[in-house]
């Protein structure tokens, strides 16, 4: 029952507000000290656990390299804003008299489901997409209707931006049958001694794919409905925030 | 054949990049700590296989103690604004192209890797995403450096520019990845199954159903991954009690159930790299506060999604 400590210090390290790096590290080290104590273990016994969970969590830093890998995106993506791409991705934009912030996230959230949908998970994501086109798109279709836009509505726009990113790809991916999900959901079961097809898996996740395209749709909708009202444009063209 | 091993080179040689330049930063009011932790970072991507498990554990230590000293960003030399209109005026939407090439080659490098006789002589298709991943990035930067004749050092001065922004969140999925290892050795799961069994009286479906589902959401937040929620859950409620004694059918209990889980990733800073890293990328000012921005526009979604999925696994979840 020690073990859920741990569980108790990532809860606790939110609480506080404590770096969270430190946090997991923490949170870690008191999983493995729990996981080896016992009335009469002596300091000896108890040094020994905390060098052989160190040694546990450093096997698996080495192993999971692999997820920090993609930071090197970010070279290739800096270069091509310092050549001016978020700007076009603005201007190009605000030239389309039917882009509203909302209806392009939303196209930008359809699209994103449905590649996930056929696996095609690596065509969008934060670092490669959101940041370097997609905001600034939200941005300057707002920009084009509203002017410069106050800080609120602008980190708004931005947080939605990376929004329909997540909630595209997490609804989207499940409908894929190769997807890291459905294989893990696979093997667990397997392992549990009921075997079943990845297909049928992934045809019980579209209901919610339906009902996410349905909830979060609403939600831009509202958005633009939200920048409409916050954002009266005056008659001499100026935005007038309360 | 190109494997991980030759991407984790290469991601090497762009941190230790990255930490020199750092270095030599005088704007950068924090310039040592900054070098050492991505120095420290680089040393695990060159040399990680040959430090040992304890060695690799205190270099974690490491990044930890500098992430939590704090780190500073420098100025990275970078065009100006105006330079930035001109020259999107000038090249126009051909822009766009060069940012293609990172995901095209991604998904072509994938699926030659998996699908054709001649792919895995090129790609390793055990890693061929992130391999492919690495050869578009590497592409996209030569066609970007002959179109835009940058200065040489350009790449990785606006990789650090970025990755400053970013900050010690850049490692924390991988930190976070090697805690779920860690809690998965002490035997977490079993523990959290039993508490789940012993405390919560699980009768009727509509009950149970949230019971699970919730559950999956609640330890989603904590863990900050699904993939860590969903053996623990399924093992203390999903299969016992939906499947076994209410007569669920388990592919649809366990389709749902994660996509359960997946409405709490929505709602934690504990999941980095989706709602932490976007925050920090996109200069939102609260993004070190637990509930960002990010997190906050995705909670009116995610909960009426979560209630929406346990209506739909309770509904559909037992077809007879």
């Amino acid at each position: 029952m020690l073990v859920l400590l741990g569980i108790g210090v990532v809860v606790l390290g939110f609480i506080l507000r404590a770096n969270p790096l430190l946090v997991v590290m923490a949170a870690a080290l008191t999983t493995g000290l729990a996981a080896a104590w016992t009335p009469d273990a002596d300091l000896a016994t108890m040094y020994r656990a905390a060098v052989a969970t160190l040694a546990a969590f450093g096997r698996a830093f080495n192993d999971n390299r692999y997820v920090s890998v993609v930071w090197l995106v970010l070279a290739a993506v800096g270069l091509l804003e310092r050549a001016g791409l978020q700007e076009r991705a603005r201007s190009a934009v605000a030239n389309v008299k039917a882009a509203t912030a909302g209806r392009l996230l939303w196209a930008y959230f359809v699209l994103r489901q449905a590649t996930a949908a056929i696996g095609l998970t690596s065509l969008g994501g934060h670092a490669q997409m959101v940041r370097p086109l997609i905001a600034p798109m939200a941005e300057g279709a707002a920009e084009a209707k509203y002017g410069v836009l106050p800080d609120r509505q602008r980190f708004l726009i931005r947080a939605h931006a990376a929004a329909a990113d997540n909630i595209g790809l997490f609804f989207g991916e499940d409908i894929f049958v190769a997807i890291a999900s459905i294989l893990l959901i696979k093997g667990f079961l397997e392992q549990n001694g009921v075997i079943v097809e990845p297909l049928s898996l992934s045809l019980w996740a579209i209901p919610t794919a339906i009902s996410a395209l349905l909830i979060h749709g609403a939600r831009l909708w509202l958005l633009d409905r939200h920048l409409a009202r916050t954002l009266a444009v005056d008659a001499n063209g100026r935005v007038t925030a309360p | 054949m190109i494997t991980i091993a030759h991407a984790y080179v290469i991601g090497g040689l762009f941190f230790a990049g990255v930490a020199l330049l750092s270095v030599a930063d005088a704007t950068n009011p924090r310039r040592l700590r900054t070098f050492a932790f991505w120095g420290l970072l680089a040393t695990s991507f060159l040399a990680g296989t040959h430090l040992g498990d304890f060695g690799n554990g205190l270099l974690a230590l490491g990044l930890v103690v500098l992430a939590t000293l704090g780190l500073g960003a420098g100025r990275a030399e970078t065009t100006s604004p105006d330079e930035r209109r001109q020259s999107a005026m000038r090249r126009g939407n051909s822009l766009f192209l060069p940012a293609l090439i990172i995901p095209a080659v991604a998904l072509a490098g994938t699926l030659a890797a998996k699908q054709t006789q001649w792919g895995p002589m090129l790609i390793d298709p055990s890693q061929a995403t992130l391999v492919s991943l690495v050869l578009g990035v590497l592409i996209a930067i030569a066609v970007a450096m002959v179109w835009f004749r940058p200065p040489a050092l350009a790449p990785l001065q606006e990789g650090r520019r970025l990755l400053d922004a970013v900050g010690w969140a850049a490692i924390l999925p991988q930190m976070l990845a090697s805690l779920g290892a860690v809690f998965l050795a002490a035997g977490m799961g079993a523990q959290v199954g039993r508490l789940f069994s012993e405390f919560i009286p699980l009768e009727g479906r509509l009950v149970a159903v949230s019971a699970y589902c919730i559950g999956m959401a609640l330890f989603t937040v904590v863990m900050g991954n699904a993939f860590a929620a969903f053996p623990v859950m399924t093992a203390a409620v999903g299969l016992p009690i939906l499947v076994g004694e209410l007569g669920g059918d388990p592919a649809r209990v366990c389709a749902i159930g994660m996509l359960a889980g997946f409405c709490g990733t929505l709602m934690t800073p504990m999941a980095a790299n989706f709602n932490v890293v976007p925050a920090n990328l996109l200069d939102l000012p609260d993004r070190k506060s637990a509930l960002n921005g990010v997190i906050r526009a995705q909670i009116p979604t995610a909960i009426p999604l979560l209630l929406v999925n346990i209506a739909l696994m309770r509904f559909l979840a037992f077809p007879t």
